[in-house]
Parts: C-alpha cells; sequence; structure tokens
C-alpha cells in the first residue's frame, strides 16, 4: 500500500525529472545544430581551400579562380569601418560612463544605443544607400565602410561604458586628490584601468561585422576584380558568398563554401579571443 | 590674477571643458544617428506613399510591370517566421538556460555558455548556406512528408501544414531563425537567473521544493520582467533578420496559408531586389518595407529595454 502523501512525493519527483532530462535534452538540440553547422562548413569547405584562394581574383563561371579580391574588399572595409566606429564608440561610452550623471542626454542614449545594437543591419544599409550612394550616384567601398560603421558603433559604446564602470572610483578619487584635471583621469586612469575590455568590444565588434551581408547588398554591392579604390563597388567575402551560393554553377559552389569556412573560423576565432582577453584582463 | 601661476590650470580647465563637450558632441551623435534613420527612410518612402496611400499597408499587390505595390505579403511573411520561431525558440532557450544556471555542475558552466554563445558568432550568411544546401533537402525528404500526413488534416489549422515537401519555405525560415534567436533569449535568460537572490532559493529548497518547483515557483516570478524582456530582445532579432531567410524562403510575393510553401520576409524582399528595382516608385516601396521593419523592430526592442530596465531596478532596489 502507498499512502496518498508518497504517491503526491513521487509524482513530484517523476515530473522533476522529466523536465530536468527535457531541459537537457535543450541543450543537446542547440549544441547538435552547432556541430551540425560546423562540420557540414568544414566537410564542404576544407578541400576547397588551396593556394588559388588567396592568390587568384574571383572567376567567371566554369573557370578556376580564388577570393582574393573579395576578402581584399572585406579587410579593406572591416579596417575603415572599425577606424571609423571605434573613436566615435569610445567617445560616447566614456560620456556616458564618466561625465552622464546628470541630464537627459545620458539616458536617453544609452537606450537608445541598445536598440542600434539590436536593429536589423539590412535597414543600415538602406539609411547609408539614402544618404551616400545615392547622392553620389555610385555604390562605394566607403559607403560600405560606413554602414559596417554603424554597427561596430553601439558595440563599442556598449563595452566601453561598461567597462568604464567597471573601473573602481577610488582611482579616480585618488587620481583627483593628486590635483589630475578630469580629462587626464579619464584618459590616463580611467582608460588604462579599462584597456582589457575595451579592446574586447572592438575585437568583438570586428567578429560580428565580418560576416556582415546585408549592409553590404545596397553599399559597396559587389565586384568582380581586384579593386583598391574606396570610391567605387567593392567585392566582400560574404557578399560574393551570397552570390556564388545562390548561382547554379558547381565551381562557384565550392569557392563559396571555402569562404564560408574561411569567414566562419575567423569570426568564431575572434570571439574566443576576445573572451579569453578579457578573461584576463578582469582577473 | 595676471601672474602666471594660475595658467597651467586654466588651461587644464580648458581641456576639461573641451573633453567633455566633445564627448558629449559624440554621445549626441549616437542619439541623432536613430532619429538620422527614422527620418531618411520616412522622406525615401513618400513617393510610395504618395501613390498608394494607407492601401500599401493592407494591398497583397506586387507587380513591377503595373508598378502596383503593397507591403501585406512581406509584412505577414515576417510576423509569422518571428512568431513561429519563438514557438520553438522560447522553450528551448528556457531549457538552456535552466540547465545551464540549475543543473550544470560548475566546471561544465562556462564552456557550455561558450559553445550557446558560438551559434550566435556563426555569420547569418552561413546559415542560410546550410540551410539551402544541407537542412532545406534534409526537412524536404524527412519532415515535410511526415507533417502533410500527420498533421495537414488536423481541423482548422490543418491548412498551415499542407503543401508541397519542397524544403524551401516559411517553415523552414521559422525553423533556421529559432536556432539563431536561441543563443541571445538563452544568454538574457541565464542573465536575470542569476540574479535571484540564493536566499529565496533555498528558504524553497528548505521546505523540499525540487528544482523544477524552485525553478517553476520561486525563479520565474521573481525574474519574469527580464525573461519576457529577453524574449522581446530574440524577437527583435528574428523580425529583421536578413541572410539567412532570404536563402530559404523562397522569395514569392504570394499570400499563401500554408506554412510548407515559399513566402517572403521584408527583409528578404529588401536582399533580393533593392539593387534591381527600377523606378522611383518600386524602389520607394521597398524602402517604405524597411521603414515598417524599422518601426517594428524599433517598439519590439523598445519593449524588451523597458522591461530589463525593470527587472534592474528592482535588484537595485533589493541590495
Amino acid at each position: 500500500m502507498i499512502a496518498p502523501g508518497q504517491l503526491r512525493y513521487l509524482r513530484r519527483r517523476v515530473v522533476n525529472a522529466v523536465i530536468l532530462s527535457v531541459s537537457l535534452l535543450t541543450v543537446a538540440f542547440a549544441l547538435f545544430f552547432l556541430a551540425w553547422i560546423l562540420w557540414t562548413l568544414l566537410s564542404n569547405g576544407l578541400g576547397h581551400i588551396t593556394l588559388n584562394v588567396f592568390t587568384q581574383m574571383t572567376p567567371p563561371p566554369g573557370s578556376k579562380g580564388g577570393l582574393l579580391n573579395a576578402i581584399a574588399g572585406s579587410l579593406f572595409m572591416v579596417i575603415m569601418a572599425t577606424l571609423i566606429g571605434t573613436p566615435v564608440g569610445i567617445l560616447a561610452g566614456t560620456y556616458l560612463a564618466e561625465f552622464g550623471r546628470t541630464g537627459w542626454l545620458a539616458p536617453t542614449t544609452r537606450f537608445i544605443n541598445d536598440i542600434l545594437l539590436s536593429a536589423p543591419s539590412i535597414v543600415i544599409g538602406l539609411f547609408v544607400y539614402e544618404i551616400m550612394v545615392r547622392r553620389v550616384g555610385h555604390f562605394s567601398g566607403w559607403a560600405g565602410a560606413f554602414a559596417l560603421g554603424l554597427i561596430v558603433l553601439p558595440v563599442v559604446v556598449r563595452t566601453t561604458e561598461n567597462m568604464l564602470h567597471l573601473v573602481p572610483n577610488t582611482l579616480r578619487e585618488a587620481a583627483a586628490a593628486l590635483g589630475a584635471p578630469q580629462w587626464k583621469i579619464v584618459v590616463m586612469v580611467s582608460y588604462r584601468a579599462a584597456r582589457a575590455g575595451m579592446l574586447t568590444g572592438v575585437l568583438l565588434a570586428v567578429a560580428r561585422i565580418s560576416g556582415e551581408t546585408a549592409p553590404l547588398l545596397f553599399t559597396a554591392l559587389n565586384n568582380q576584380f581586384w579593386s583598391n579604390d574606396l570610391n567605387g563597388p567593392m567585392a566582400s567575402l560574404a557578399v560574393i558568398i551570397f552570390q556564388f551560393a545562390m548561382s547554379p554553377y558547381e565551381d562557384w559552389h565550392h569557392l563559396a563554401w571555402a569562404g564560408a569556412l574561411l569567414i566562419t573560423l575567423f569570426v568564431l576565432g575572434l570571439n574566443i579571443l576576445a573572451r579569453s582577453l578579457f578573461k584576463k584582463g578582469s582577473a | 590674477m595676471s601672474d602666471t601661476h594660475f595658467q597651467p590650470r586654466s588651461k587644464h580647465v580648458i581641456l576639461d571643458v573641451l573633453f567633455r563637450n566633445t564627448t558629449k558632441l559624440f554621445a549626441f551623435l549616437v542619439f541623432a544617428t536613430l532619429f538620422g534613420i527614422l527620418i531618411t527612410l520616412l522622406v525615401a518612402s513618400l513617393p510610395a506613399l504618395k501613390a498608394f496611400g494607407f492601401g500599401f499597408f493592407t494591398s497583397d499587390a506586387w507587380n513591377p510591370v503595373t508598378v502596383q505595390f503593397g507591403a501585406l505579403v512581406p509584412i505577414y511573411g515576417t510576423i509569422v517566421t518571428s512568431f513561429l520561431a519563438m514557438l520553438l525558440g522560447i522553450p528551448v532557450s528556457f531549457g538552456i538556460a535552466l540547465f545551464i544556471t540549475e543543473l550544470a555542475p560548475v566546471w561544465l558552466k562556462r564552456p557550455l555558455g561558450i559553445a550557446i554563445e558560438l551559434l550566435a558568432g556563426i555569420p547569418s550568411i552561413i546559415y542560410g548556406m546550410w540551410g539551402l544546401f544541407v537542412f532545406a533537402p534534409w526537412f524536404a525528404d524527412n519532415l515535410e512528408p511526415w507533417i502533410n500526413d500527420n498533421m495537414g488534416n488536423w481541423p482548422v489549422v490543418g491548412q498551415f501544414f499542407q503543401g508541397p515537401p519542397m524544403g524551401i519555405g516559411m517553415l523552414t525560415a521559422s525553423f533556421i531563425l529559432a536556432i539563431m534567436v536561441i543563443p541571445f533569449i538563452s544568454s538574457v535568460m541565464r542573465d536575470v537567473f542569476e540574479i535571484v537572490p540564493p536566499l529565496l532559493k533555498e528558504s524553497a529548497y528548505g521546505l523540499g521544493a525540487t528544482t523544477w518547483e524552485v525553478v517553476w515557483n520561486v525563479v520565474l516570478p521573481y525574474t519574469k520582467v527580464g525573461v519576457v524582456g529577453g524574449i522581446m530582445l530574440g524577437l527583435g532579432r528574428a523580425l529583421g533578420e536578413t541572410m539567412a531567410v532570404t536563402f530559404v524562403i523562397g522569395n514569392a510575393h504570394e499570400l499563401s496559408m500554408s506554412l510548407l510553401m515559399p513566402g517572403n520576409t521584408i527583409s528578404s524582399a529588401l536582399a533580393n531586389e533593392f539593387t534591381e528595382a527600377v523606378g522611383d516608385v518600386y524602389t520607394s516601396s521597398l524602402i517604405t518595407l524597411g521603414m515598417v521593419l524599422f518601426v517594428i523592430t524599433f517598439i519590439v526592442l523598445a519593449l524588451a529595454k523597458l522591461l530589463l530596465l525593470q527587472l534592474a531596478s528592482k535588484e537595485g532596489k533589493q541590495s
């Protein structure tokens, strides 16, 4: 005979066990897809990464070639975007963390920055198309870099602010007590203490824009040839992958897989590097 | 006060003011960006709004030849795919957050968290390629026939599940979206679960509650605002996701009940058609779609942020 109380206890135990097993399954579900995607990339991409990929231009369908112009274009635009977005982001983040204790600007900007952080990147592309491409009359690498810069910006603002908040106030007070003016406190004390974290933010931003495709479609467009002219249309790895993968040509698919593997390794590598850097910096 | 003794000091005062106002200017720039985007899109969408009026939002027409455009199909596609993605994404994210915060041994928490976050690091174009070449064919061969047979004859909702098993369509797009939003939602859930004061949880355990009962009756009620905030954040991501959806949704401007049929979302219509759009009204119609997307995501993300702020202030009061 089982007492009713015991039965209820058993039921609670069973419900608990079932739900906890399901939660284990959800973790397995997510990890399964991570593994599936990475495996797909490796098995399809690894065989097509040859020296040609790094030394030759994107080919017309049916002939051999590489991804050199796309890799170079991506590098150009990512570097320019980082150079545009980082200083603006750091200064804005500095205001939010160091000077924004009073007034409406800091809380409002913080709010808006968090929305920009998750805003659809394709809309950023439309915006840059309207203010740059349409004005000038042609697609350009600059427009692409600017669009990516707009995606870097909120990431850097957010991490800069967070990292500056982690700097103990006693450090600032100590500097102030020695008679340091405020700008010196920020630049020589706060920035120095938060350096590793701020760098993490920049790396994460670079990782984020390296794989971005949507904002480049209407800004940098694409280019089948080598171009170091930021004033003209420019190829990028992401857009080339999009074009090649959507095409019906087998050898374009192969190059797309090679490019996809390269981009993913680069982005995930940056992500892991950024994390380990921050862990060291905060320890 | 003319002696030079004070000069270095006044130099620093000027530098201070200069520095503070420079940072303020850049903060204002961030603030202004959002309104810059809104106003730019609004101005650029005027030609379409003038041509079609409010009917633009309720018309399912999309014909570049006769220059007739309506936003209904892409808006419907965006909302349906995001909704379905949430339907799958929310419980899975919740399970992951539950496992990592309450069940996993300490040494496993960090690597597991990083692995899940790597899912967020994979560029969306990779999801798209994988979706098109690997997942969609698998989906068409294995899951869609089953869905046809077993769910197609359900009353009322059956018509959603009838259709050719092509692999390309709204259901595939929703499924991939769900995987993409999981890391975002589960990471917010993890963060908010961790702010629950240990005292509350330990009290419940002390009364003999099981882990699930603690989560359901203590953790969730305490963090529900933040959980909803995380869900909204994921929803905002899903609504605006472009490349992954563009690969697998099929880009069809047709309103069809079946989720197995190709459809369209705002972002995939933009990605597919924008550079090929000819004429002011066509371009402007696409930009109007972009504006609609921006406004919807703005509202969703603003709500998410407000909810998370509310939880943060609650946490502040407790400590």
